[in-house]
């Protein structure tokens, strides 16, 4: 948790418009949109949960349950 | 020097989504999220020391602890709305922003609905 976080979702970002740029030009658009997706995912498990810690977060302090 | 780590995510991650935004906008935008996320961690800890002084005097107050925490939500749940409905918003999705704060907005008035009718109900009295 930290900074690193940021950095980690920048680094998958990067990695995947480079490689969606070298796939569509050697005219494989499927494996392209594929890429795409999965790094979509990947994303999306770092942040579902750091979205959960939040929202626990906000509802013990303010006593929300 | 907390506030120095804060701007320094803001910025890191700012550039990072200004980066991310022409190749790949979906992603951005989770970027995004766990800036915001991140920042609110990192400052949670003082934010829960501020309430417990908070609930502490209200109690020594004898304000009753059902309006004090009712209070509470609302501001929960007012960060809350604003957090989600911002991400919306940068993303680009305005109506669904304000689906979101508009929902918000009934959720506190149904929390706010006790502290209405007490309101009401003193407002009866004096009444004539």
């Amino acid at each position: 948790m930290g900074i690193d976080l940021i950095f980690r979702i920048a680094a998958i970002g990067i990695l995947v418009a480079v490689l969606n740029q070298l796939l569509i030009r050697s005219g494989r658009e499927e494996q392209a949109m594929m890429t795409t997706l999965a790094g979509l995912i990947v994303v999306l498990l770092i942040i579902v949960k750091e979205i959960a810690v939040l929202f626990d977060t906000v509802k013990t302090i303010f006593r929300l349950d | 020097m907390e506030i120095v780590q804060i701007i320094g995510i803001g910025l890191v991650s700012t550039i990072i989504m200004i980066i991310l935004r022409k190749q790949k906008p979906e992603i951005a935008v989770l970027a995004g999220i766990a800036a915001g996320a991140l920042m609110f961690l990192l400052i949670a800890a003082k934010l829960s020391a501020v309430v417990d002084l908070l609930e502490e005097y209200a109690a020594r107050a004898d304000i009753r602890p059902m309006y004090f925490s009712a209070v509470l939500k609302i501001t929960g749940i007012a960060y809350i709305a604003e957090f989600g409905a911002e991400i919306c918003r940068d993303a680009g999705e305005g109506a669904i922003a304000a689906k979101i704060e508009l929902v918000g907005k009934v959720i506190i008035v149904t929390l706010a609905i006790p502290i209405i009718t007490s309101l009401l109900d003193l407002v009866l009295k004096i009444m004539p």
